[in-house]
């Protein structure tokens, strides 16, 4: 009797140390978090950025690309961190603001929008970047030169998107709306014919249409119908935000900016909004 | 978490009149509803497929169930409306939205088609050899038999599993939102983003709209499972 | 009936074998047609493009994207089963409790968690702990969190069935007997029955993992990097998602065949070390509810 349950207890410890052992054997996902939660001051800096939008901001393996990466990389370099003391951390759009508020990330470059919805959470040094929402067509597609051409058509766009739904509430509302998790979805449906445009920032759209596997195939319309102005993401009691305008507004006079927009996003063909770009910074709260 | 009071209930309360709650609950169950018929019908194929004597069919049969059964159903949905409809163009409804429902019952029921086949072959083991060498005694060929003899008797003897399938099937008819389809998880999700501090009120309804859901299947069929039992 | 499918139908003699041969050519010559018209269809899309299935080819895809991803996969599924053992334990001992109020409480528990989608329970666990406000935890563990709570909740509860069914599937000799010897109930409970409940309810165990593996593949949904999140990154990156997911449901399905394999292998090698019946499938909730 004794016997059986030692042996049991042991089948099943081993069974345990099995699962253990091939789950948790190398870079457990839970490794940067604890001990760094107290963020700021240290040597590193911890910046929340976007993982999956190819041109913005992608994680590539060990590398990160991107246009609001390479602004941050050099808006750390002008505040005084090396490339090493950087920590990138994904910052998916449901979470900028808790992710601020609780001191868990330092600075957001992630297509952040300063609203004043959310400076009533969170601060913003900037905008480093004009954007406008937009639509993404395939690249022989001219029947489709705004948002109000979408009457009766297909569009694609993610889940929850302000973007289509203001599509829908301006200007067409007949659209078709194709709701999916991530804007590579739908840059598939739209090069196979299944969906007639794509939608968000142009910014974004012009990262997609840059991508090697779709270059000549898509491209963006070019008649924003939006304002998003793209500020860096602070939590409310920092001590960054002049140091960091100062930063942008050196990018953006010694053409490092200029320079950092065409390497990212400049093959597709697309041109930042002239009237709005480069952006005068705001003054900080 | 704040105190159930009157003022939190209200705001509770209030919520349902900005979304329509039952809707969605109602795509989960036309979601269902369309993907079980559809996926007996086709579970009972690869189950006559699988018992069949033409080795063909029966390898045809294991390999569907093999394959399917396996794989997430994440991947199957999202494979019907990036595959099937972007790439393939196929369309099963004239309007944009009812397109994706259809859809998802079309992944719904590919994937527990497997388990319904799985569900008849249980029900076949438990039909005693005699009733087949008896059938095959008095002169019926495959298909007599077993849509005469086997079939009648596994149906009623797979009652429990079958039940179970549904049970599954009810439940991942949320998985349906891979596929953009408007149903009760993703709604949920919206409702929780507009309404943090109402949270646990939120997920509590959703919760207990499945359980309302899910209960009285299991109960029917266990009830079905012992009327229908064969006496043996 | 099983084993015995030759039953149904005569032994084929010489001309029914030719007969079944050429049943059999045509059935291939069906089967292929269809699979040669969907690959013409992609083909014509140009989703068989060559340049769309090589990244797959090269180290680094699979270096940076794939074989990550499958760790996460594995490492939520391990955390899962490791915490559904724990809650299944102590909810099945809480169910066969002599206590009423920890039977109906637990009961409570585990039928209520049983009825629950497991997708529904991820997104609200993830979404809670987003408005928490917390930071003793990183924003970074909350779709694993989340990911492994639901699926502990959910199959938790199944396993708890299994202690169950597994206790009440012994033979009554051996509780008589634990009880002979001067054993209390719940003396006789811990070390004669609930060893032997569990080595039978390991094949289902086994099976479950298939079960738990699958549905980590729901993290899709809240953006935890499984195998099919990171799939989809190298699509995003190459603009090949189609392609990258038909690789991870690969993947998915020879990992689980595997498993699906093992339970039996694993239910034979139990089976002599235990007098309940060693068992593949978990209990159904339908039986459940009743007994």
């Amino acid at each position: 009797m004794r016997r059986r349950t030692v042996g049991s207890a042991a089948a099943l410890a081993a069974l345990a140390l099995t699962l253990t052992a091939c789950g948790g054997s190398d870079e457990p996902a839970g490794d940067a978090g604890g001990e760094e939660t107290s963020a700021g001051g240290g040597e590193t800096i911890r910046i929340g950025i976007k993982f999956d939008q190819p041109g913005l901001g992608f994680k590539d393996g060990d590398d990160y690309t991107g246009f609001d990466v390479d602004i941050a990389r050099a808006v750390a370099e002008k505040l005084g961190y090396g490339e090493d003391q950087i920590e990138f951390v994904e910052s998916p759009s449901k979470q900028r603001e808790n992710l601020l508020q609780t001191g868990q990330v330092d600075m957001i470059f992630a297509t952040y929008s300063i609203t004043d919805e959310r400076k009533e959470s969170v601060a913003f040094a900037g905008p480093y970047f004009v954007a406008g929402q937009d639509l993404l067509v395939a690249a022989d597609d001219d029947s489709i030169s705004g948002p109000e051409d979408l009457e009766g058509k297909n569009l694609c766009s993610v889940t929850g998107s302000t973007s289509a739904q203001r599509i829908k509430d301006e200007y067409a509302a007949g659209t078709n709306l194709l709701e999916q998790p991530s804007y590579a979805e739908c840059v598939t449906a739209l090069t196979s014919g299944a969906v007639d445009a794509v939608t968000t920032d142009d910014i974004i759209l012009a990262g997609l249409a840059a991508q090697p596997a779709n270059e000549g195939k898509v491209k963006v319309v070019g008649n924003p119908f939006s304002e998003e102005n793209y500020g860096v993401g602070l939590p409310q009691d920092n001590e960054r935000c002049e140091d960091i305008n100062t930063a942008i507004t050196e990018l953006i006079e010694d053409g490092t900016w200029q320079q950092i927009l065409d390497d990212n996003v400049g093959v597709s063909g697309y041109q930042a909004n002239e009237e709005l770009n480069p952006p005068e910074v705001q003054a900080c709260a | 978490m704040r105190a159930l009071d009157g003022a939190y209930l209200d705001q509770f309360a209030s919520l349902f009149e900005t979304y329509d709650v039952p809707a969605a609950f109602w795509v989960n169950i036309k979601l269902t509803f369309f993907a079980a018929v559809l996926s007996l019908v086709l579970g009972t194929v690869l189950a006559v497929m699988r018992i069949s004597p033409l080795p063909s069919l029966r390898w045809a049969g294991t390999s569907y169930v093999n394959v399917f059964r396996n794989m997430p159903l994440t991947i199957i949905i999202v494979f019907c409306v990036l595959g099937l409809w972007g790439q393939l163009g196929v369309t099963l409804a004239p309007d944009f939205n009812e397109n994706f429902l259809r859809l998802a019952i079309l992944g719904l029921a590919v994937y527990h088609a497997a388990f319904v086949c799985e569900a008849l072959r249980s029900g076949v083991n438990t039909v005693p050899v005699g009733q087949a060498e008896a059938a095959r005694a008095i002169g019926l060929g495959f298909l007599p038999t077993a849509r005469l003899i086997i079939l009648p008797q596994a149906f009623r003897g797979s009652v429990a599993p079958l039940g179970n399938t549904l049970i599954a099937l009810t439940k991942n008819s949320t998985v349906a939102a891979a596929g953009s389809v408007a149903e009760a998880s993703g709604l949920m999700g919206t409702m929780i983003e507009f309404r943090p501090d109402v949270i646990f009120a939120i997920f509590f309804t959703f919760a207990l709209g499945f359980v309302l859901l899910v209960i009285p299947v299991g109960l029917l069929t266990t009830s079905l499972s012992r009327r229908l039992a064969v006496a043996r | 009936m099983s084993g015995s499918q030759s039953v149904l139908f005569d032994v084929p003699g010489p001309r029914t074998r030719r007969r079944m041969a050429w049943l059999n050519l045509l059935f291939g010559l069906v089967v292929a047609g269809i699979g040669a018209l969907l690959l013409v269809l992609l083909a014509r899309k140009g989703q068989l493009d060559a340049a769309l299935w090589t990244p797959f080819l090269e180290f680094r895809t699979w270096e940076s994207f794939l074989v990550p991803g499958l760790v996460h996969t594995l490492q939520a599924a391990g955390l899962a089963i490791i915490g559904s053992s724990v809650f299944g334990l102590v909810f099945g001992l809480g169910r066969l409790s002599e206590l009423r109020i920890l039977r109906v409480v637990s009961g409570t528990v585990v039928e209520f968690f049983r009825a629950v989608p497991v997708l529904l329970m991820m997104i609200f666990v993830w979404l809670a702990l987003g408005f928490s406000g917390n930071r003793a935890i990183d924003p970074q563990d909350y779709p694993l969190i989340a990911v492994v709570t639901a699926l502990v909740l959910y199959n938790g509860s199944v396993f708890a069935e299994l202690v169950r069914s597994g206790v009440h599937g012994l033979p009554r000799g051996q509780r008589e007997a634990a009880l002979a010897t001067g054993l209390t109930g719940p003396q006789s409970l811990r070390s004669v029955e609930v060893p032997q409940a569990l080595i039978a309810m390991l094949p289902a165990l086994v099976s479950q993992l298939v079960v738990i593996l699958k549905d980590t593949a729901l993290g899709y949904i809240i953006t935890y990097r499984e195998l099919l999140q990171e799939a989809r990154q190298v699509g995003s990156g190459n603009g090949n998602i189609l392609q990258a997911l038909a690789v991870a449901a690969v993947v998915f399905i020879v990992i689980n065949y595997a498993l699906t394999k093992a339970a039996p292998w694993v239910g034979q090698r139990m089976g002599r070390r235990t007098s309940g019946r060693a068992k593949a499938e978990a209990p159904s909730l339908v039986v459940a509810t009743r007994d």
